[in-house]
């Protein structure tokens, strides 16, 4: 049963929560009109105030207990689990850099858009309601009751660990993106704030105390989402429904981009584009003759200036950037090429779908391999254990695609308004740039350059990062600078929610199904807990360790989770509920074999230029899946059948009478 | 509790629900994909309708799908008393 009592009071706490956000909001935006408070105050003030808020939700929420500190007691009525699974699904990359990808490809970006809140119908329809009957702790505890032993467990246990933790450097990562951004701190400093703010919200409490943080979380993230969009629409149609209102915009751009492909100035700027592309080509098959030649060109030009020349600082600037080693220079210099190669190309329609085989073929791969890893992405599913009931399982993944659309269908009109505002710079001089575009400029999120010399912006001379496009809408809207604060803010909360859900599904992975159920089964439950929380410590640390290298790989290897976890875990699960005379050889085989076939087209087409069919690394996991349920399905077939005690379990989880009960357990 | 025909018409049922929804899922995303550049052709509102889908069409269809599901196996659940106390 759902304890109703319990819902309202919930209910209340979260909507007094709402009223003192936004009227901290208020004061601020009155502080700043009236006192003139310094936008690095403002800046302080969100970043501690919203920690705070979370530490001491995180601190009310302490337990010892083995049922709350793993699965929340059991108790998340399915609106809030909805609520918690959007916060902790929805990371830095959905917040901050989805709607600038979306601006910046045009159709192609869709397929994240579909991708990342398609897979949520097979979670609601083939995985939650079981695992929720079933009613352990995490995905492993799942494995080794289904297909029995420990070998099932373990191979669980690997392909969490391996999903999850790029995934939790990349959100510490952003973190201190986020920290270093909003405050001018040095990156480390930011990671080491972005620890703490994890820390605070799940050290105490585990699973319990993450739970009512992402709520939390979420609601600062989605009004910080939904601010500046609102009145960026409101000044451009007088309609504040965002969502509806960027037709015009559409419109706008493709008109803009037919007119723009055949003007004279636009292609003169594609020549200089298409020159630099041929140079860069050049200088690589030169190497390394080329590299040694480019550094003691940069020093003789330094050994030849006088020592108070101003021109010095630029190229001792140049000599610092410079390759350090061939290689180094080879993978900068290729980086370069293609984005000079991309640049001297005509703007392609931004409402056209791929039109090459090829194209089409990767856009349906990426998007069904997003889908697929979001169900099988561990801190995900694990928030399906939390609910009262098996019935709640199903409505909660309805909740949890409902919270996530308020983001996801208003992200394509910030997409499509940043491209719409980016294209108004065409045709202005230089001199008469707006002030927000020197601002960004100055972090290199946006780059315009004169190529041509003819003192007016092309399309082609401008270059944006894709954060720039959510970062940048309070200011193009006009609003001050408590908006702008309060987007990093949301930033902030999106990039922890999603850390902690990682931080915990890690921890627990290694001290619930690693230690306590392969190498120590005799731990009192105090002592299981304590242990949990040690880990989460020691993870929390290794997982900053790694992100403070700063690594470029990571952003990769985060989209690279999608693609293992939907070729690994997905097939298990789906198999483990839907196919009965599945048994421990077929999942297991199907799992190492998904993986390994995933990994190893991972690694040729990333670093051997290996492709089948053009299909790009991050979509690899169209390989490896459906390779999964042949050898799952045919190994399966040539070995005995599962033991009559596990087929009962199978018909157990199937149907929802008699699963545990909400706060039932120790 | 359920005798093992019962328990089998049951999940049949369950089964079939969970093919009619995973065929819309994928008419509504992959169809809807392949046949973009047609749809593209009718603009309602100025959004041409093959992006429309991809941007937001398809997220409400999966968000209905899942209550749809949800409800029709309560009915379901009902109907062989399998239902929570």
């Amino acid at each position: 049963m759902v304890d109703q009592s319990f819902v309202e009071r919930l209910k209340k706490v979260y909507a007094i929560y709402t009223g003192g956000l936004i009227a901290l909001l208020i004061l601020l935006y009155i502080g700043e009109k009236l006192f003139n408070l310094s936008p690095t105050f403002i800046g302080y003030v969100f970043l501690f105030g919203t920690i705070a808020v979370y530490a001491a939700i995180g601190v009310i929420s302490r337990t010892g207990k083995v049922a709350e500190y793993y699965v929340a007691g059991r108790r998340v009525p399915s609106v809030f689990n909805g609520m918690a699974t959007a916060a902790d699904w929805m990371s830095a990359a959905s917040f901050i850099g989805m709607a600038g990808t979306l601006a910046l490809q045009g159709y192609n970006g869709l397929a994240f858009i579909m991708g990342w809140t398609g897979g949520y119908v097979l979670l609601g329809v083939l995985i939650a309601p079981y695992l929720r009957k079933f009613g352990a702790y995490t995905i492993p505890d799942f494995l080794d009751a289904r297909y029995g032993g420990k070998i099932p467990r373990f191979v669980g246990i690997i392909a969490t660990l391996l999903v999850s933790f790029t995934y939790l450097v990349a959100q510490v990562t952003g973190v201190g993106i986020i920290a270093s951004r909003l405050l001018g701190l040095p990156f480390e400093v930011g990671v080491f704030v972005g620890l703490v703010g994890i820390l605070v919200c799940s050290f105490l409490g585990g699973m319990r105390a993450v739970t009512w943080t992402q709520v939390a979380q979420y609601i600062v993230l989605i009004i910080a989402y939904l601010i500046p969009v609102t009145v960026l629409s409101f000044k451009y149609t007088g309609n504040p429904i965002s969502q509806i209102s960027y037709g015009f915009a559409l419109q706008g751009i493709d008109q803009r981009f037919a007119q723009l492909k055949d003007d004279p100035k636009e292609q003169e700027v594609r020549e200089v584009h298409k020159k630099k592309a041929e140079d860069l080509k050049a200088k690589i098959s030169g190497l390394p003759a080329t590299w040694e030649e480019g550094r003691r060109k940069l020093e003789d030009q330094l050994a030849s200036l006088p020592a108070d020349d101003p021109k010095r600082a630029e190229i001792e600037k140049q000599l610092k950037e410079y390759p350090k080693s061939p290689e180094e220079a080879k993978s900068k210099w290729t980086e370069a090429m293609k984005k000079a190669q991309e640049a001297s190309k005509p703007p392609k329609s931004y409402t056209t779908p791929p039109t090459d085989v090829k194209g089409m073929a990767n856009f349906l791969a990426l998007t069904l391999m997003l889908m697929l890893g979001t169900a099988g992405l561990p801190h995900v599913i694990m928030r399906f254990y939390t609910t009262p009931t098996v019935r709640e399982a199903r409505t909660s993944a309805g909740w949890a695609l409902f919270f996530i659309l308020l983001l996801y269908i208003t992200a394509p009109a910030y997409a499509a308004f940043g491209r719409y505002e980016m294209l108004n710079l065409v045709g202005k001089a230089f001199s008469e740039l707006p002030d927000w575009v020197q601002k960004w400029a100055k972090v290199n999120l946006i780059t315009i350059k004169d190529l041509n010399g003819d003192g007016v912006v092309q399309f082609a001379e401008i270059s944006i990062h894709p954060d720039m496009i959510v970062l940048a809408t309070p200011e193009i809207a006009g609003l001050p600078y408590v908006i702008a604060g309060f987007v990093a803010a949301g930033g902030l909360a999106a990039a922890l929610s999603t850390a902690d859900g990682l931080l915990i599904t890690i921890s627990n992975a290694i001290s619930h199904d690693l230690y306590y159920k392969i190498i120590n089964p005799n731990l009192s439950p105090s002592t299981r807990v304590k242990i949990g929380k040690a880990l989460l410590l020691v993870v929390a640390l290794l997982g900053a360790y790694v992100a403070s290298f700063r690594l470029a790989i990571i952003v990769e290897l985060v989209a690279w989770a999608f693609s293992l976890a939907g070729a690994s875990l997905f097939p298990a699960l789906v198999l483990g509920v839907w196919d009965k005379r599945m048994n421990k050889y077929g999942a297991v085989a199907g799992i190492l074999v998904g993986l390994g076939v995933t990994i190893a087209y991972l690694i040729a087409s990333r670093f051997y230029g290996f492709e089948i069919f053009g299909i790009k690394p991050i979509a690899s996991g169209i390989f490896g899946m459906p390779i999964n349920f042949l050898v799952a399905l045919i190994i399966s077939r040539l070995t005995p059948p599962p033991p009559q005690q596990l087929q009962e379990f199978v018909d157990h989880i199937r149907y929802p009478k008699g699963a545990v009960k909400a706060g039932a357990e120790e | 509790m359920l005798s093992k025909e019962q328990l089998e018409s049951y999940w049949r049922e369950n089964r079939n629900l969970m093919v009619v929804v995973l065929l819309v899922w994928a008419l509504v995303s992959y169809g809807a994909v392949l046949i973009s550049g047609l749809l593209n052709k009718i603009v309602i509102f100025g959004f041409p309708l093959g992006y429309y889908m991809g941007s937001q069409g398809a997220l409400v269809v999966f968000l209905l799908l899942i209550v749809f599901y949800a409800k029709s196996m309560d009915k379901i659940d009902k109907k062989y008393g399998v239902e929570e106390e």
